[in-house]
């Protein structure tokens, strides 16, 4: 049996796993509606708007999970942290505001002036810029350029967190979320729209490796005890999947079995973090703060860990609820499409099903 | 600018600009509610038509409202990460338990919000009533958090200074979070209702008496009325806790210098701090006793001469701020009366009465705002009341003017997009059905659009 630090950690790299396979995938479609180009731009970005309209609110709130998690939890590294990224987390935060005001705010001018009204592009820009910084983040707590004594955080306010790995995993984190977007909003669409987003989600399949193989030189060189846990011999067959699904993916999207790409991407996408977590264990902090050191009082993990199953008794259902209903599968309702596609003026020729592009890729 | 204060003022941008979103998420879901039963119930399209308009306004100030939450829920750590240190270990119960709740808020807004065409009325208006119920339960909770801070159990004090035998369900289970929770939550539903009477007040005095503005005026003005009219009562609980828990707060709140039996009630008048003395207000002898006590006029209430000067909060902002809530709240009691006085004697055609009902309007926020200066002001120097305080808590790190810069900058952005954009959405009577279809004949089948 694992001690319950161990547990609660575990639940920690669960919310970060289910925040970018989720909200990652929103802040990836905010970044193709920043570039959206050709004859189809237009519906691009209705596509995008829809997908993600009555879900993001919900996928954001992950993150608050592992917030909640790391305070409650590991209370002295969650403050260590708020002092070492103190920079990097406000950046993090003006994107996260930025990003759902002006989507919301961008909805409600639409009728107005369009998608062209001047929040569309704080939208992209704030959805490139949140998962760029956020990677970072992640970056730094594996890099080592974080330190800490007591509770007193020794190293730098902008030095913590801009090594060569920060950047490293800022870019990948990008790209990931551009890619798993991409093949999610596959399935979503059809006819030419779907051929827009498969060759988007392609060039990322090229991208996505090519930075992924230049990453590993910067964290021989840089982080040789993170090197030395992703050669541990339990966690190489985790990377090797993550590899294979990596590639997986890219063989299902060139021969169009959309839906399986999107398994292959998430569960890619999963084998990573999880492969991360793995090497970096029993670091929160690497190389000051381990999970036993921040761990708070049995008292508390106990009870975080036994809220865990009432709280998804009520949650996973309702999710399900959600993604279900907009997947249009739900058997209450009147099957039609909502009165806004049908409408003069939104230009396209009935293209779209207002799919939830999320609905099976738990 | 210290850190301190740039941290402070940060931390209270970012709280006074959250609490409005919050109080709307949590208020506007019973409206929207109700205005969507009453179509249920008797067919009136126009009901249908308030709650999809609510029910658009509300997705938008959601939106605002749970990013700018994510704002807040980092802050706490940012700003104050010793605090966190200390505390995130025994509060983080209520957080917890709030972040569920929220999760299944903001699941079942999407669903209400884009679920119109796609849900049975009836399953809409159960998706509606969850959202009502997790939001009023997300704020409960995190309002025990704050009661936490204001009268800390649950722990020992450790020889190092952190806490020992932490029992998260005494904390979570704090003394205040009842009347605290009680308290706060009706001060949302009042604010709500008495901002949404007052949109369709300015309505009114533009001339428009249909159906549509009547009724949601109605609608706002009862759940304004009742919900106004209990709050002083749910007030007085709230500050005999703080008479037994926090004294110190009560005498400012009071600006009562003096420890003294059979002390009076002041009401208005100016706190002169040096002089210690409460200059120009009038004094209702011993009832001040007889509330703090809940019935003994002679009864000994503490004064602010029984605390060292370096544990007062500042008496300016908390006795004036208490003021002014209590002020308001008895306000809109009168505002709610006299409306529902006039409609019963058929005289809602009064200017007068429309334009207090749309100042009501802001004076529920105003007091809402108030009332949160009165507890967080009046518990400092305390970040954890008797525990710790503020100073001891603050990040040691150097930009917090600039993040304090950075945040006001984006809140004031946020605010004037947001009231250029809820202007625009006054958009007068919607059209029913009926109407749109007699219009497009009318035209020869274009759409006109409402004005």
């Amino acid at each position: 049996m694992l001690p319950l630090e161990e547990i609660l950690a575990g639940l920690g790299v669960a919310a970060i796993i289910a925040y970018s396979l989720l909200a990652g995938a929103d802040f990836g479609a905010g970044a193709w509606d920043l570039l959206a180009r050709g004859p189809r731009k237009n519906e691009q970005r209705e596509t995008i708007a829809h997908a993600i309209g009555p879900i993001w609110e919900a996928n954001h709130v992950w993150m608050i999970f592992l917030v909640v998690i790391l305070f409650s939890c590991f209370p002295s590294a969650w403050a260590a942290l708020s002092i070492a990224l103190f920079v990097p987390l406000h950046f993090v935060l003006i994107g996260i505001l930025l990003r759902g005001a002006s989507f919301v705010f961008r909805a409600h001018g639409a009728q107005a002036a369009g998608f062209r009204s001047a929040w569309g592009p704080v939208f992209g820009a704030a959805s490139v810029f949140t998962p760029f910084v956020l990677g970072m983040c992640i970056g730094a707590v594996s890099e080592g350029t974080i330190r800490v004594r007591g509770s007193e955080v020794l190293s730098g306010y902008w030095s913590s967190w801009t090594g060569p790995l920060a950047w490293t995993v800022g870019a990948l984190a990008l790209l990931q979320t551009t890619y798993l977007a991409a093949v999610y909003l596959c399935v979503a669409t059809e006819g030419e729209l779907r051929e827009d987003f498969r060759r988007r989600a392609l060039l990322c399949a090229v991208a996505v490796p090519v930075v992924a193989t230049l990453a590993f030189p910067v964290v021989i060189i840089q982080a040789p005890d993170l090197w030395r846990g992703l050669t541990q011999l339990h966690v190489i067959p985790v990377i090797l999947a993550g590899m294979v699904l990596g590639v997986a993916s890219i063989w299902f999207l060139w021969t169009r079995h959309f839906k399986l790409a999107r398994v292959a991407v998430a569960a890619e996408v999963i084998m990573i973090i999880l492969g991360w977590a793995l090497a970096q264990r029993p670091y929160i902090i690497y190389p000051d703060v381990t999970v036993r050191d921040a761990a708070a009082s049995p008292g508390m993990l106990r009870f975080m860990l036994f809220s865990v199953p009432f709280g998804f008794a009520i949650l996973l259902p309702s999710l399900w609820f959600l993604y279900s209903v907009f997947n249009g599968k739900n058997p209450a309702a009147k099957e039609q499409p909502p009165a806004r596609f049908t409408g003069p003026g939104t230009g396209a020729s009935g293209y779209v099903v207002a799919r939830r592009r999320g609905a099976d890729r738990q | 600018m210290s850190n301190l204060l740039a941290a402070r003022v940060q931390m209270e941008i970012s709280l006074a600009f959250h609490m409005i979103f919050a109080a709307i998420g949590i208020g506007m879901p019973l409206l929207m509610l109700m205005a969507e039963g009453i179509w249920l119930r008797t067919g009136k399209e126009v009901y249908l038509l308030m709650a999809k308009k609510w029910a658009k306004v509300t997705g938008l100030l959601f939106a605002i409202g749970a990013v700018s939450g994510t704002a807040l829920s980092f802050e706490l750590g940012l700003l104050w990460p010793k605090f966190m240190a200390f505390a995130g270990g025994i509060m983080g119960a209520a957080f917890a338990l709030e972040g569920y709740a929220f999760f299944i808020e903001a699941i079942f807004l999407g669903l209400y919000l884009y679920g119109w065409d796609r849900l049975s009325p009836k399953a809409h208006w159960l998706c509606g009533l969850v959202v009502a119920i997790s939001g009023a339960m997300s704020g409960i909770l995190v309002l025990s958090a704050n009661s936490w801070m204001q009268h800390p159990t649950g722990f020992d004090l450790g020889p190092d200074g952190m806490p020992t035998n932490v029992d998260p369900i005494a904390a979570l289970f704090n003394p205040g979070w009842f009347v605290f929770a009680m308290h706060s939550t009706i001060a949302t539903y009042i604010a709500t209702s008495f901002a949404v009477a007052a949109v369709y007040a300015s309505g009114m005095l533009r001339g428009r008496r249909d159906e549509y503005h009547m009724g949601a005026l109605k609608l706002a003005m009862t759940v304004g009325a009742i919900t106004a009219l209990i709050q002083p009562a749910a007030g007085h609980l709230n500050a005999g806790f703080t008479t037994k828990y926090q004294p110190t707060k009560l005498a400012a709140m009071e600006a009562h210098f003096e420890t003294e039996r059979g002390a009076g009630l002041s009401i208005g008048g100016w706190p002169d701090v040096e002089n210690r003395e409460l200059k120009y207000a009038i004094t209702l002898p011993k009832l001040l006793s007889i509330m703090a006590s809940n019935g003994d006029p002679n009864y000994e209430v503490k004064g602010l001469n029984d605390f060292p000067v370096e544990d007062w909060p500042n008496i300016y902002v908390v006795r004036n701020a208490f003021q002014l809530m209590v002020g308001l709240g008895f306000t809109l009691i009168g505002i709610s009366m006299w409306y529902w006085a006039s409609r019963r004697w058929k005289m809602l055609d009064n200017r007068l009465l429309l334009l207090a009902l749309v100042a009501s309007g802001f004076m529920g926020f105003t007091a809402l705002e108030a009332g949160w200066f009165v507890t967080e002001v009046g518990r400092q120097p305390w970040v954890i009341y008797g525990i710790m305080r503020t100073e001891d808590a603050v990040t040691p790190a150097p930009n917090v003017v600039e993040t304090l810069i950075g945040f006001t900058a984006l809140y004031i952005l946020l605010t004037v997009t947001l009231i250029g954009i809820l202007l625009r959405m006054r958009t007068g009577t919607p059209y029913t059905k009926g109407e749109v279809e007699k219009q497009s004949e009318d035209t020869g089948g274009t759409q006109v659009a409402p004005a």
